[in-house]
């Protein structure tokens, strides 16, 4: 028991210890740098001799990886949810099923190096005939969303299957159609674990450091085109990072404001989809 | 003798079988309703609720005017024979009961008459089973369609997680029916189903919100809104208490002017109170296969089953002997 308690406090102190680790410097940081400035600058040159701290071009980066991600691990993973779950025979799921997640166990260093080595030059380029650059928020987007398609699809079929048959049989002998019944009883009935499959998978794409650093670029600029390179949120704190930076400086201290502000959204996009769901959902 | 008086009210539902398309006919005439009912679109006969009624009920007839029959009807869950060899007809607008001890196949039997077993993988129907004289199992016929006209009322309640009043507006949208004005589609399914007073400023609310009996309620006219011919109901009070269960019997009684109703039950008064016909199903081990199946032992109008059933079995089941 006394072991349990323990185990108890030392998470939370550990969570505290993390979210007072990331505060303090970056309250330096915002000593030194002015918080309107920061968010609606639209250059970032932080190593700069004269140096600018504006993360909008950090902003663009990761808006434009996310955004591309969903646009291709939504549909998808949805898609495949309910095939797996409405029309699916039971040996075609048991096959499908342990394989999604085998690819949710995929390292995204290897995603990544995909991005770089096929998606880019061979898909892209070559057969979709798309000019790209080594390097560009496109081809990080598509992998990022494909590395995301398991977390959608697999949590989406636990809720679409969670729903009771006796819904599905209760539109059916209305005169239903299979097709109807999915999207109008058991979809609706199963939102608030869909929502919640495709806010983890935006989170972990908001979050994804591999794949945009190797793929979508490190140069930070205004984003305003799929084919473009940038540099995302986390891409900038991975690159700092590796750097040789020493504590206390201003260039250290940048690294946890931009964590501050990727920790924030992280945490705005949970509480807006916890209201969504809230009000969309239909709970049976 | 005459069993047949034509009538063109309520249930000409004006219904385009494609998708909903309210542009094509603001002037529906009974003949474009039935013209959308025709053979060609869904393998099935139009349906003889739009013409006919009787004019003697309550009176019984001897033999029922078949609405729907089995004929030499075997029902197979993969290789398990179920249910064998049953032949019976449902009479137009009456309220038949099937009863016999847990696991005789009454279930079954329900469910293949709306090709609601078609849902369970390795459930088959051998033998036919005839809707208005059309093989239901045709490979013309649309299951969709058929279960369209023969609704189903569940044993426990089964409402969308919806309003009152989307439960209700459902059936009729996804079934692409013309509707003028769903606000009196609901209001008068609702009134049906003897609910419309109890709901009727709660429409927009949760149907989740409901007792059980007046969601079960609820769940009958959502099924009336879609203008079956046909209500399909197992064991329908099996969760309700007695209050709620004798409102469900009235509606049934009320229901019969209009709608053929099949219901399961094992509350043998139940049976005795609101049935016009009742047929007795047992179980026992078959001679060639074995399993423990199903099969019919008497069927008749209500009244001789319960004061002088033919069979040994019947009477000893009724009597609450079982044999
Ligand atoms: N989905 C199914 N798959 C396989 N066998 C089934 C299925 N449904 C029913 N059975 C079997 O078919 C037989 C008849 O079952 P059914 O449910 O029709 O009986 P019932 O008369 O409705 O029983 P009860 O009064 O308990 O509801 C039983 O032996 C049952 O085990
Ligand atoms: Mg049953």
């Amino acid at each position: 028991m006394a072991l349990l308690g323990l185990a108890g406090a030392l998470s939370v102190v550990i969570t505290v210890g993390i979210v007072v680790a990331l505060l303090l410097p970056a309250l330096d940081f915002f000593r030194e740098v002015n918080v309107w400035d920061f968010l609606s600058g639209t250059r970032w040159a932080p190593r700069f001799s004269n140096p600018d701290f504006g993360v909008l071009p950090l902003i663009t980066g990761t808006l434009w990886t996310t955004a591309l991600a969903l646009l291709v691990a939504v549909p998808v993973g949805l898609g495949a949810a309910i095939y797996l779950a409405e029309y699916a025979s039971p040996r075609v799921r048991k096959v499908f099923k342990p394989a999604l997640e085998v690819l949710a166990g995929i390292p995204s260093v290897v995603y990544g190096y995909f991005a770089l080595a096929f998606v880019a030059p061979v898909l892209l380029e070559k057969i979709m005939r798309i000019e790209l650059g080594t390097f560009s928020v496109l081809a990080a987007g598509l992998v990022l969303g494909i590395m995301i398609i398991p977390t959608v699809a697999s949590l989406s079929e636990d809720a679409l299957s969670a729903v009771p048959q006796a819904l599905r049989q209760g539109s059916l002998a209305l005169g239903a159609n299979r097709m109807r019944t999915t999207l109008r009883v058991v979809f609706p009935a199963a939102i608030s674990g869909i929502a919640a499959s495709i806010v983890l998978g935006l989170s972990r794409a908001v979050g994804e450091t591999m794949i945009v650093a190797l793929a979508a670029g490190n140069q930070a600029r205004m984003v305003d085109g799929a084919t473009q390179d940038g540099q995302t949120m986390t891409g900038f704190i991975a690159q700092t990072a590796t750097g040789e930076s020493t504590p206390g400086t201003l260039g250290y201290n940048t690294l946890f404001a931009v964590g501050l502000l990727l920790f924030t959204v992280t945490l705005l996009i949970n509480m807006i989809s916890i209201r969504l769901v809230r009000r969309f959902r239909e709970a049976y | 003798m005459n069993f047949y008086s034509t009538r063109t009210t309520d249930h000409d539902t004006g219904r385009d079988p494609g998708d909903t398309d309210l542009s094509t006919s603001s002037a529906t005439s009974s003949a474009t309703a039935n013209e959308a009912f025709s053979r060609e679109d869904h393998g099935l006969a139009k349906p003889l609720g739009s013409s006919v009624r009787h004019e003697h009920w309550p009176h019984v007839p001897a033999e029922p005017i078949a609405v729907i029959e089995c004929d030499d009807v075997d029902i197979y869950y993969g290789d398990f024979r179920a249910v064998s060899a049953v032949t019976m007809a449902y009479g137009f607008n009456e309220i038949t009961a099937l009863i016999g001890p847990s696991g005789c196949g009454k279930s079954t039997v329900l469910r293949s008459l709306n090709r609601m077993n078609d849902l369970i993988p390795g459930a088959r129907v051998t033998g036919k089973i005839s809707y208005h004289g059309d093989d239901m199992y045709g490979p013309e016929v649309d299951a969709i369609e058929v279960r369209r006209r023969i609704g189903m009322v569940f044993q426990k309640p089964n409402p969308f997680p919806k309003s009152i009043y989307a439960n209700i507006a459902y059936g009729p949208k996804v079934t692409g029916m013309r509707v003028s004005n769903m606000d009196d589609v609901v209001e008068e399914a609702l009134t049906r189903a003897a609910l419309w007073d109890e709901v009727k400023d709660k429409l927009k609310e949760s149907a989740y919100g409901l007792s059980g009996g007046q969601q079960q309620r609820l769940c009958i006219a959502r099924t009336i809104a879609v203008k079956p011919e046909v209500i399909l109901m197992d064991e329908p009070c099996s969760a309700l208490d007695p209050i709620a269960t004798q409102r469900i019997e009235d509606l049934m009684s009320e229901l019969r002017q209009d709608y053929t109703i099949i219901i399961v039950t094992h509350n043998m008064q139940q049976a005795a109170r609101v049935a016009d016909r009742t047929a007795f199903f047992t179980a026992k081990p078959s001679e060639d296969t074995g399993d423990r199946t199903g099969l019919l032992v008497e069927y008749d109008v209500t009244s001789k089953m319960f004061s002088n059933p033919s069979d040994k079995r019947t009477e000893d089941y009724i009597s609450g002997r079982f044999g």
